[in-house]
C-alpha cells in the first residue's frame, strides 16, 4: 500500500543566472513500511526533493501524497498538522530545541499532536535509545552522538507513518554515526515505519529496501 | 493552551540568553520614568495650583462690593469645605496728630485658608508665621504703615471710633496682591471688632470676600455651584489667577521632566527593538523546528506572545514598582515645594505603567515576533532562509503610533507633541545618515592600518546596516551621558544664575516723576542695587479694531479680567534681557513718537490678540489709539520691572504718570527701607522676598527633580548600549572562533574586536557630542529660556569617553568570544 506518492514533481528557483531547476519531473511511489535511500551528489536536489516530499516545500508543479492527503492541496497550517500526525524527522545537525531537556525535546511532537502520555511516552522511547539517564539534560550538555539519539526518540516517539532522515550521520564520527544508522534501522524495523534517507553514504545507502539516484534535479 | 505550556516551560531557559533581560530592564526603565515623572508632574501640577492658591489666601474667593448672604457659606459647609471671611475697606489710621490713608482688613477665623501671614516685631524686620489672627482689641499694621505712623509694637492707633493696640508688625499676608494693585498700606484686625469701629455704615465702600478651601475636586464642583447660583454683582476668583512668576519657573520644570523622561522611554524603545530583533534572529531555527514538528504559525506566534507578555507584566510590575518608589523620592527631594492635599497615590501609575509597557513592546517588539512567526519550516534544511521581507507599514507603523501615542499622552499639548516628534524623527535621521557617512569614509581609509584595525573596521563596513543602528543607538546613549554629566551641569548653573543672589527683593511704586532720580541716588548711597527704572501710567483698554471692549466675548476668565481693569503700561526704547521678542520687531529710532504697542504672549493670548491689531486705551481721560508692533515673551521670574503692554517712546511722555522700580536690599537693615518711606511718603514699597524664596524653592527643588529624571535617561541610554552589544554578539562570538581557528591568536582577535568597538564609539561620540551640544541650545533657550554657553569638553568627553565607553562596554559584552576554546563555539554553531 502506498503511504508517500510524487506525481511530476518539479521545483524551478530563480537565480541570478537565471531559472534554476533543482527537482525535475519526479515521480516516486514509496509502500508502507518500505525504506528508502535517495543518494546523490552535493547539489542533486535530494534535499529538496526530501524537503518537498515531506510538505516542508512547496513544488512549482507535480503533486504529493502523504499518508492520503494531498500535500500539494494543503496550506501551511495544514502541511505542518500532517507532520505532527504522520511524519518525522531526524537532521543532519540534530535541530533540538536548547532550551528543553532531553525529555521536552522528545515530548513537544506528542504534545504538539494533543497527546496526554507526552511525558510517559517520551521517556520510554529514550529509553529505548538508551538515554534514560539523560532525561533532564540540555541539548549542550550532551554529545553529538547523544543529540542525535535525542533526535531518533523525538522523530520516532508518535509513531510516524514515514520517517524522513537528512544526511543523520553527517555531523558524527564513523564510529558514532554507524552506532546512530544501527539503532535507526533498528527502531525502524521495531515501528514498522516508512523511511527515506537523504545521504551521500553508499554503505548507509546500502541497508535500504530501495537506492534511488539523484544527479542534477533527475531521479534515476 | 499547548503553546502557553511551552512558552513558560522554555522561558526560564530564554531568560538565561540575555535578551529576554534586556527587554525586561529597557521596559522596566521605561516604565519607571514615566510612571515616576508622570506622577511626579501631576503633583507637581497640584502644587502649582496650591501656589497660586496662597496668592488668593484659599482655593476660591467670592467677592463683592455689595453685601454678602451666607448662602454660598452654608452650601460650602455643607459640602466640607473650610471658609473664612475677610472685609475690606480704606480708612485713615491716627497715632496721635499723624494719619495714613490705610487698606483695613478684617479676617475671620481660619483666615488665611492658603498660604501664611508673616509677622515681625520690627518694621521690615526678619518675618515669623503667625499663630492665628489679632486678638480682639489687638492690630497688625504692616511695615509701610508702622514706619509712615511711628507707631512699634505696643503702640495705642485709633481706627474709627475705636482705640487699638498695635501687637505685631505684619510683614507680608497672603492675598496682598502679587500684581501691585493695592497700592495703600495695610493693617489686619479681627473681624469681631469691625462693628464697634463704627466705619461700615450702608453705603460705605466696603470689599467683602468669601474664601473656601478643600479638595480639588470638591472646590471645583463647588466653583460650579457658585457660577449657577452667584449673584451678578459677585465675583469669583479662582487659582487660574495671579502667581505668574512661580507658575512660570514651575510650568517650565513641568515641561522639562516631561521631555527628559520620553527621552528616557524612547531611549528604551530601542533597546526593546534590538532585543527583540536579536530574539527573533535567535528563535529562527526554534520556529522552523517548530513548524516542521507540526506547530501552526499561530502556534509559534502565541509561544513568543506569551513570553513577551510576561516579559511585559514582569517589567511593567517591577516599572511601576520602581515608578513609584521614585516619585516617592522625588516627593521628598521636594518637600516643601508639594504641599497641601496631595491625591494619595492610587493605582493611576500603575496604569501608566502597563499602559507604558503595552505601547512599547506593541510598537517595538511586535513587528519582528509576527515575522518571526512566518519563518518557513524549510529552514531546517537550509538554513540561509528567514522569514520574507514585512511591508514598511507593518515594520515601523506600530513603532510610530507607539511613539506618537506616548508622545502626545506624555505632553498633552499638540504643539509641543508635534515639535517632538519631528525633532526626534529628524534627530534619529539625521544621526543615523551622518553615521551611514562616516562609516564608509572611516572602511574608505582603513587600508593605512594594521591588521587588527583593518579587521575591526572592514566589520563595520560589511555589517554597515547593522553598524548604522549601533551607530545610532550608541549616539543617543552617549548624547544622553554628556547631557547628564555636562551640559546639565551647565543648563543647571546658568538656570541658577538666572536668579542670583542679588535679585530684586523690593519693588518701588509711584515713585513720582520729580523725585525719580533722587530716589535712585538714595538707593544707590545706601548700597542697594536698583534694577532699571521704568515710567509707568494707568490705562484702561476700550476698543480693540474699532469694537468697544464691552462688546467683545473673551473665551477665558482671565482675558475678561485683562479687559475689565486698569493695566499699568510703560514705554521704554531699549527692551530688557528678559523679554524675546516672537514676532514683529522692537522699537526703533523711527518708530518714537509713533502710536505703536508691543504686547506680551499671555496678554496676546488670553485676549485673543494678533500683530497688527489697533487697541485703544483711556489714558487718563484722553483716547489713545495703538497699533500691536511686536509680541514680547516676558520671563516675569526674572524679577525685574515688567508690563504686559508696552508703548513706543515720545509717545506718553506728556501723561500723568509715576515711576516704578526694584532693588536688591538685605531685609536685615529694616532702617533703610523706613528710612526710604519717611523720605519719600507717596512711595509705595513691596517685599517680595517671601515670593523670591518661593520661585527659588521652585527651582533648586525641580533642580533636584530633573537630576533624579536623568537618571532614568542615564539608565536608558546604557540599556541601549547593552542591548546593542548583545545584538551581534552570537555573531562575533562565531567569526572570532573562526579567525583562531585560522591561526589568529587570542590578542590580535581582542584587537581586532576592540578596534571595531572603538571605531564605533568614537564614530559614535562625535554625532553623541554634536547631538548634545544641539540638545544644549535648545534645552537652554526654548525650554528654559537663558543663554547658553557652549563647552567645549563635551567634544573631549564625547570623542574620548565614547571611545573607552563602547570599548569597555563591547569587551565586557565580548570577552567570552576570545576566551572561549574556538572548538566550543564553532560546535554549539
Amino acid at each position: 500500500m502506498s503511504v508517500l506518492k510524487a506525481e511530476s514533481l518539479t521545483k524551478k528557483v530563480t537565480s541570478p543566472e537565471g531559472m534554476l531547476t533543482i527537482v525535475n519531473d519526479v515521480s516516486l511511489d514509496i509502500s508502507a513500511g518500505e525504506s528508502v535511500a535517495i543518494v546523490g551528489a552535493s547539489g542533486a536536489g535530494k534535499s529538496t526533493l526530501l524537503a518537498l516530499l515531506a510538505g516542508l516545500d512547496t513544488p512549482t508543479s507535480g503533486r504529493v501524497s502523504l499518508a492520503g492527503a494531498d500535500l500539494t492541496a494543503l496550506d501551511e497550517d495544514g502541511r505542518a498538522r500532517l507532520r505532527a500526525e504522520r511524519v518525522g524527522f531526524v537532521f543532519q545537525s540534530f535541530h533540538l530545541v536548547p532550551s528543553l531537556t532531553a525529555l521536552e525535546n522528545v515530548m513537544l511532537p506528542l504534545e504538539l499532536a494533543g497527546r496526554r502520555d507526552a511525558r510517559a511516552a517520551a521517556a520510554e522511547t529514550l529509553g529505548r535509545v538508551g538515554l534514560e539517564h539523560r532525561t533532564g539534560h540540555y541539548p549542550r550538555q550532551l554529545s553529538g552522538g547523544e543529540q542525535q539519539r535525542v533526535a531518533l526518540a523525538r522523530a520516532f516517539v508518535t509513531r510516524p507513518a514515514v520517517l524522513f532522515a537528512d544526511e543523520p550521520t553527517g555531523n558524527l564520527d564513523t564510529h558514532t554515526g554507524e552506532r546512530i544508522i544501527s539503532l535507526l534501522f533498528e527502531l525502524n524495523a521495531q515501528l514498522n515505519t516508512t523511511l527515506v534517507l537523504v545521504t551521500h553514504d553508499l554503505a548507509v545507502a546500502g541497508r535500504c529496501g530501495r537506492v534511488l539516484h539523484m544527479d542534477s534535479g533527475w531521479l534515476k | 493552551m499547548k503553546a502557553v505550556v511551552l512558552a513558560l516551560r522554555t522561558l526560564r531557559r530564554e531568560w538565561k540568553s540575555g535578551e529576554l533581560g534586556v527587554l525586561v530592564l529597557a521596559i522596566t526603565v521605561a516604565v519607571a520614568a514615566l510612571t515616576g515623572v508622570g506622577f511626579l508632574v501631576n503633583r507637581i501640577g497640584i502644587a502649582v495650583d496650591n501656589q497660586a492658591g496662597e496668592v488668593l489666601a484659599a482655593d476660591l474667593r467670592l467677592e463683592s462690593g455689595q453685601p454678602m448672604d451666607d448662602k454660598a457659606i452654608v452650601e460650602a459647609q455643607a459640602r466640607g469645605l473650610d471658609i473664612a471671611r475677610t472685609t475690606g475697606l480704606f480708612s485713615v489710621v491716627f497715632n496721635g496728630d499723624i494719619n495714613q490713608l490705610t487698606s483695613l482688613r478684617a479676617v475671620s477665623e481660619k483666615y488665611p485658608l492658603r498660604g501664611r501671614v508673616l509677622l515681625s516685631d520690627e518694621p521690615f524686620g526678619e518675618p515669623k508665621p503667625a499663630q492665628g489672627n489679632p486678638a480682639r482689641g489687638e492690630v497688625w499694621p504692616d511695615s509701610r504703615l508702622a514706619a509712615a505712623l511711628g507707631v512699634s509694637v505696643g503702640t495705642q492707633v485709633n481706627i474709627g471710633a475705636r482705640t487699638f493696640r498695635v501687637s505685631r508688625i505684619l510683614i507680608s499676608r497672603p492675598d496682598q496682591g502679587a500684581t501691585f494693585l493695592e497700592l495703600a498700606p495695610s493693617l489686619i484686625m479681627n473681624e469681631a471688632d469691625l462693628e464697634s469701629t463704627a466705619l461700615v455704615r450702608p453705603g460705605s465702600r466696603v470689599r467683602l470676600a468669601q474664601l473656601f478651601a478643600g479638595p480639588r475636586t470638591g472646590i471645583a464642583e463647588f466653583k460650579k455651584w457658585l457660577e449657577a447660583n452667584k449673584k451678578p454683582s459677585e465675583e469669583i476668583e479662582d487659582v487660574e489667577d495671579s502667581a505668574p512668576q512661580i507658575k512660570s519657573a514651575i510650568d517650565r520644570s513641568a515641561r522639562f521632566l516631561s521631555i527628559a523622561s520620553l527621552v528616557a522611554v524612547l531611549l528604551c524603545a530601542i533597546a526593546v527593538a534590538m532585543a527583540a530583533r536579536r530574539y527573533v534572529h535567535r528563535h529562527l531555527d526554534s520556529v522552523a523546528l517548530l513548524k516542521t514538528l507540526g506547530a501552526t504559525r499561530g502556534f509559534t506566534l502565541v509561544v513568543s506572545l506569551v513570553q513577551l507578555t510576561i516579559v511585559g507584566l514582569l517589567a511593567a510590575v517591577f516599572g511601576s514598582l520602581l515608578g513609584f518608589g521614585a516619585q516617592a523620592w522625588l516627593v521628598k527631594a521636594l518637600e516643601g515645594l508639594l504641599r497641601g492635599d496631595l491625591p494619595a497615590p492610587g493605582f493611576a501609575p500603575l496604569g501608566i505603567g502597563f499602559l507604558t509597557a503595552i505601547a512599547v513592546l506593541s510598537g517595538f517588539a511586535l513587528p519582528p515576533l509576527l515575522q518571526l512567526s512566518r519563518t518557513p519550516a524549510l529552514r531546517v534544511l537550509r538554513r540561509d532562509l528567514g522569514p520574507p521581507p514585512p511591508l514598511v507599514i507593518l515594520a515601523f507603523g506600530p513603532a510610530v503610533i507607539a511613539i506618537a501615542f506616548l508622545i502626545f499622552w506624555v505632553l498633552h499639548d499638540r504643539r509641543t507633541a508635534i515639535a517632538f516628534v519631528i525633532g526626534v524623527a529628524a534627530f534619529v535621521a539625521l544621526v543615523a545618515a551622518v553615521g551611514w557617512l562616516l562609516v564608509w569614509l572611516t572602511t574608505r581609509f582603513r587600508g593605512g592600518v594594521g591588521v587588527s584595525w583593518r579587521y575591526g573596521i572592514a566589520n563595520l563596513g560589511r555589517r554597515r546596516a547593522e553598524s548604522v543602528v549601533q551607530l545610532t543607538a550608541f549616539a543617543l546613549g552617549i548624547m544622553m551621558l554628556l547631557l547628564l554629566a555636562v551640559v546639565r551641569n551647565d543648563l543647571l548653573n546658568d538656570w541658577k544664575r538666572s536668579l542670583p543672589e542679588d535679585t530684586p527683593n523690593f519693588f518701588f511704586i509711584n515713585i513720582p516723576p520729580d523725585e525719580h532720580e533722587q530716589f535712585t541716588a538714595f538707593l544707590e548711597e545706601r548700597g542697594a542695587l536698583h534694577a532699571r527704572a521704568r515710567p509707568m501710567v494707568r490705562a484702561r483698554m476700550t476698543h480693540i479694531n474699532g469694537t468697544p471692549i464691552d462688546d467683545i466675548k473673551f473665551s477665558t476668565p482671565r482675558g475678561r479680567e485683562f479687559a475689565n481693569r486698569d493695566q499699568n503700561i510703560t514705554w521704554a526704547e531699549v527692551l530688557g534681557d528678559d523679554n524675546v521678542i516672537t514676532a514683529g520687531k522692537w522699537f526703533t529710532r523711527e518708530d518714537f513718537g509713533k502710536p505703536l504697542v508691543s504686547v506680551s504672549t499671555e496678554y496676546m493670548e488670553e485676549m485673543n490678540l494678533k500683530l497688527g491689531d489697533e487697541l485703544k486705551f483711556d489714558i487718563a481721560g484722553e483716547t489713545r489709539a495703538a497699533k500691536i508692533s511686536s509680541v514680547r515673551d516676558v520671563k516675569w521670574d526674572s524679577f525685574q520691572p515688567n508690563f504686559f503692554l508696552m508703548f513706543a517712546p515720545g509717545l506718553l511722555e506728556g501723561s500723568q504718570g509715576t515711576w516704578m522700580t526694584a532693588a536688591h536690599l538685605r531685609t536685615k537693615n529694616p532702617k533703610t527701607i523706613s528710612d526710604l518711606v519717611r523720605r519719600f511718603p507717596s512711595v509705595s514699597v513691596f517685599n517680595v522676598d517671601d515670593l523670591l524664596s518661593q520661585v527659588r524653592s521652585v527651582i533648586d527643588k525641580a533642580v533636584a527633580a530633573v537630576q533624579s529624571v536623568f537618571l532614568f535617561t542615564l539608565l536608558a541610554g546604557l540599556v541601549v548600549l547593552i542591548a546593542a552589544v548583545q545584538a551581534s554578539r552570537e555573531e562575533r562570538r562565531y567569526e572570532s572562533a573562526m579567525l583562531r581557528t585560522l591561526g589568529a591568536n587570542r590578542s590580535t582577535v581582542l584587537k581586532g574586536l576592540l578596534s571595531e568597538f572603538a571605531a564605533l564609539g568614537v564614530l559614535s561620540g562625535l554625532l553623541a557630542s554634536a547631538g548634545a551640544s544641539i540638545a544644549g541650545v535648545y534645552i537652554a533657550t526654548r525650554v528654559l529660556q537663558i543663554p547658553y554657553t557652549p563647552d567645549p569638553r563635551v567634544w573631549f568627553y564625547g570623542v574620548v569617553g565614547g571611545g573607552l565607553l563602547v570599548c569597555l562596554a563591547g569587551w565586557l559584552a565580548t570577552r567570552s568570544v576570545v576566551n572561549q576554546p574556538p572548538v566550543l563555539t564553532l560546535r554549539g554553531a
